[in-house]
C-alpha cells in the first residue's frame, strides 16, 4: 500500500482518506474562470442560492403540512398564523420558486447570448435543460400542495393536455391522477414526488452541470475559449482562480438578489396576484370551477402556445416542442462564433424577437382569451418558434466580426 | 445589447394588474391604515354582532384578535365571543373562532353554505369588499327581496339593512361595443332610510373591511417591520461585501 503525499495536522488526516483539499482545489481555489464575467454571470450562483433556500424552507414546511385532500388547505393557514415564524418559511418558500425561475430563465438567457451551449459545453447545456424540466415539474407539483382553487384547477387542467395524445391519453391522465378526478389520492402523490423523487433527481443533475461546466471550463461575455492561452504554468492567461475573485464577487450578488427578494417576501408576497394567486385563498371545491384558470406566470408563455392554437392535440404538440427546441439548440446554431457581441445583426434581431415573444407570451397566458389576445398569441408563437428556424438559417453562412485572440 | 437588457429586465417586474368587474357598482377605493387599531376594534364588533352568526372565521383565534387589536380579555370575552363549542360551554378565548351553525342547516337556510371569511380580504380584495357591502338594493324579482351590484343575484340577506336603510338603483343604458343595449347602475337612491347616515354607514363599512383585511393576515405588521430590519441589514452587508470585492479585485487587470 503506497502513502499518499498529504499536509501534516487534521486537514492531512482527512486528505489521506477523502480528497478533501483535491476537490477544493479543482473547483474553487484552482479552477480558472475568466476574469470578464459581467452582470450576467451572477445568475448561475443565484440559481444555487435559491435552490438551497427551497429546500431548507421546504425542509421546515414538511413538518407542519399535511398532504391530505381534508387537511392541506387548513394546515397551510396553520404554517401561516399559529406555526412561530411559519408565515416567513412559507413566504420564503412561494417566494423561493418564483424567484427560481427569473433566475433560471436569466440564466439561460446568458447561455443564449454568448453562444455558452455550443460546442463543447453540449452537455452542460442539455444537464441544464433537464434541470429546467424537472423544476417545472418540482413547481407544477409543488403548487397543488397549497389545496387552493387554482392549485386544484390548475392541476386538472395541466394533467387534462396528457389527454390530448392519441390512443393512451385518457389512460395516462387516469395514471397520473390515481383517480377520475384530482383528488386526494392525486395529492399524496404529488406531495411524494414533489418532496422526495424530484428534489433528488434535481440535485443530482445540478452536480452534473457544475462537473461537466468544470470538466471544459467556463464561458465568457466575448465567446473565447480561455485555455488556448496558458503561461508555463499551464494556467489560462485571462483565468483567475474562481476562488477567491468570484466568490467575494458572487458574494456581492446574493446580497442585491437578497435585497430584491426580501422586498417580496416581506412587503408584497402576492406579487399582486402573479407570484400567490387571489383565487388559491379559496380552498379547492371540486364542483366549482373558477370562471378563468391561469397558471402561475412561469408558465404563462408555455401556455399561451397551447391556446394559441385552435385544435388540442396540436397545441400540446407545440407546448412540448416550444421546449424540445431548446435541447436541440447546440445543434440547432450551426455557427462558429460564441458571443453575440461578434455575431451579425440578424442574431441580434433574432435574439430581441425571442425576447419579446416570449414576454409577450407570458403576458398573454396570464390573461383570459379573446380575439385580439389570440391573434397577438399567433404573432409571438410564430416570433418564439420563427427565432429557432431563423438561427438554423442564418448560422450556416452568418457574417460574424472578427473574434478577438484574448478576452478584453 | 441594451435593449436586451431592458428586455429582460422587464421579465423581473410582472405587470401588476387585477381586474374587476366593468359593470359592477359602486366601485370606489379603499384606504385602509394598518396603525388604525381603533378602526379595526369597530370592525371586529361589527364583525362578531353582524356577520359571525353565518360566517366563521376558523383560521383566527379569539386571543390572538385581542392581543393584536390590543383588546383586554375580558372584553374580547363579553363582546366577541358569542358561541358555544360542543358541551355547551362558551366558547374558551384560545379556540378558533368557528360557528355552531352547521353547514347543512345553513344550506337549507340559504341555498349556500355561508363560506368563512378568515381569507376573504385575500380572495376577494378590500375593494371588492367595500362595495360589496355598500352596494345592496331592492329587488323584488329575488326571493329575499334584495340585490347586490357588486355580487348579482347573491345568496346572502342584507344584514346590515338596519344600519344602511334601504336603497333603490339608478340605471342608466349603455351600449356595448357590440352594439347591445343595457342598462348599468349608476347611483343608488335612499327608500327607507337606516339608523345610520350615508356617511356613517361607508365609516362602519370601512371599518369592517380593516378587521376583515387584518384577519386575513394577522402577522401583516410584523411581516413589514421585520422586513425593514432585514432589508437594512442587508444594505450593511451590501456596503462589506463591495469593499472585500474591491479589495480583492485590486489586481485583477
Amino acid at each position: 500500500m503506497s502513502e499518499k503525499q498529504t499536509g501534516p495536522g487534521f486537514l492531512g488526516w482527512i486528505d489521506a482518506r477523502f480528497p478533501l483539499t483535491k476537490m477544493f482545489e479543482e473547483h474553487l481555489s484552482k479552477y480558472y474562470a475568466p476574469r470578464n464575467f459581467n452582470f450576467w454571470y451572477f445568475f448561475g450562483s443565484l440559481a444555487l442560492v435559491v435552490l438551497v433556500i427551497q429546500i431548507v424552507t421546504g425542509i421546515f414546511l414538511t413538518m407542519h403540512y399535511k398532504p391530505d385532500g381534508e387537511m392541506a388547505f387548513d394546515s397551510v393557514e396553520y404554517i401561516m398564523r399559529d406555526v412561530d415564524w411559519g408565515w416567513l418559511i412559507r413566504y420564503l418558500h412561494s417566494t423561493g420558486a418564483s424567484a427560481f425561475f427569473i433566475v433560471v430563465y436569466l440564466h439561460m438567457f446568458r447561455a443564449l447570448i454568448y453562444g455558452s451551449y455550443q460546442k463543447p459545453r453540449e452537455l452542460i447545456w442539455l444537464f441544464g435543460m433537464f434541470i429546467f424540466l424537472a423544476l417545472m415539474a418540482e413547481a407544477f407539483m409543488g403548487y397543488l400542495l397549497p389545496w387552493g382553487q387554482m392549485s386544484y384547477w390548475g392541476a386538472q387542467v395541466i394533467i387534462s393536455l396528457f389527454g390530448a395524445i392519441p390512443w393512451v391519453g385518457d389512460s395516462l391522465t387516469l395514471w397520473i391522477r390515481g383517480d377520475f378526478v384530482v383528488s386526494d389520492a392525486t395529492l399524496n402523490r404529488f406531495f411524494a414526488l414533489h418532496v422526495v423523487a424530484v428534489p433528488l433527481v434535481l440535485l443530482m443533475l445540478v452536480v452534473m452541470h457544475v462537473i461537466a461546466l468544470h470538466e471544459v471550463g467556463s464561458n465568457n461575455p466575448d465567446g473565447v475559449e480561455i485555455k488556448k492561452n496558458k503561461d508555463a504554468n499551464g494556467i489560462p492567461l485571462d483565468g483567475i482562480p474562481f476562488h477567491p475573485y468570484y466568490t467575494v464577487k458572487d458574494i456581492l450578488g446574493v446580497v442585491v438578489f437578497l435585497i430584491l427578494f426580501s422586498a417580496v417576501v416581506f412587503f408584497m408576497p402576492d406579487m399582486g396576484g402573479y407570484f400567490l394567486e387571489h383565487a388559491n385563498f379559496v380552498p379547492a371545491d371540486q364542483l366549482k370551477t373558477p370562471p378563468h384558470i391561469a397558471p402561475v406566470w412561469y408558465f404563462t408563455p408555455f401556455y399561451a402556445i397551447l391556446r394559441a392554437i385552435p385544435n388540442k392535440l396540436f397545441g400540446v404538440i407545440a407546448m412540448f416542442s416550444s421546449i424540445a427546441l431548446l435541447f436541440l439548440l447546440p445543434w440547432i446554431d450551426r455557427g462558429k462564433v460564441k458571443s453575440v457581441r461578434y455575431r451579425s445583426l440578424g442574431f441580434k434581431m433574432l435574439l430581441v424577437m425571442l425576447v419579446i415573444s416570449f414576454i409577450g407570451l407570458g403576458y398573454l397566458g396570464a390573461l383570459p382569451v379573446d380575439d385580439t389576445r389570440k391573434f397577438f398569441a399567433r404573432v409571438f408563437s410564430i416570433g418564439y418558434f420563427g427565432f429557432f428556424l431563423g438561427l438554423w438559417w442564418i448560422s450556416k453562412n452568418e457574417t460574424t466580426k472578427p473574434v478577438p485572440e484574448r478576452v478584453r | 445589447m441594451n435593449k436586451i437588457l431592458i428586455l429582460a429586465i422587464g421579465l423581473l417586474l410582472p405587470v401588476i394588474c387585477w381586474g374587476e368587474g366593468g359593470d359592477t357598482f359602486p366601485h370606489d377605493k379603499i384606504h385602509i391604515d394598518w396603525n388604525d387599531k381603533a378602526a379595526m376594534q369597530r370592525g371586529a364588533r361589527t364583525f362578531a354582532n353582524y356577520c359571525m352568526s353565518c360566517h366563521s372565521a376558523k383560521y383566527s383565534r379569539f386571543d390572538r384578535v385581542g392581543k393584536d387589536l390590543g383588546i383586554p380579555d375580558k372584553l374580547v370575552r363579553d363582546n366577541l365571543i358569542f358561541t358555544t363549542d360542543a358541551n355547551g360551554d362558551k366558547t374558551k378565548i384560545g379556540q378558533l373562532m368557528k360557528i355552531t351553525m352547521t353547514p347543512e342547516y345553513s344550506k337549507d337556510a340559504f341555498g349556500v353554505v355561508p363560506p368563512d371569511l378568515s381569507l376573504v380580504a385575500r380572495s376577494r380584495g378590500v375593494d371588492w369588499l367595500y362595495n360589496y357591502l355598500r352596494g345592496f338594493y331592492v329587488d323584488e324579482s329575488r326571493d329575499l327581496g334584495i340585490n347586490n351590484g357588486v355580487f348579482a343575484n347573491v345568496g346572502m340577506p342584507h344584514v346590515l339593512v338596519g344600519l344602511q336603510g334601504l336603497q333603490r338603483p339608478k340605471y342608466k343604458t349603455v351600449t356595448d361595443s357590440e352594439g347591445n343595449d343595457h342598462e348599468v347602475i349608476v347611483g343608488f337612491e335612499m327608500l327607507e332610510p337606516g339608523s345610520m347616515t350615508p356617511s356613517e354607514y361607508d365609516q362602519t363599512v370601512h371599518d369592517l373591511v380593516a378587521y376583515l383585511d387584518y384577519l386575513a393576515e394577522p402577522y401583516k405588521q410584523t411581516r413589514k417591520n421585520v422586513g425593514t430590519g432585514v432589508i437594512i441589514f442587508l444594505l450593511v452587508f451590501l456596503i462589506l461585501a463591495y469593499f472585500l470585492k474591491k479589495e480583492y479585485w485590486k489586481d485583477v487587470h
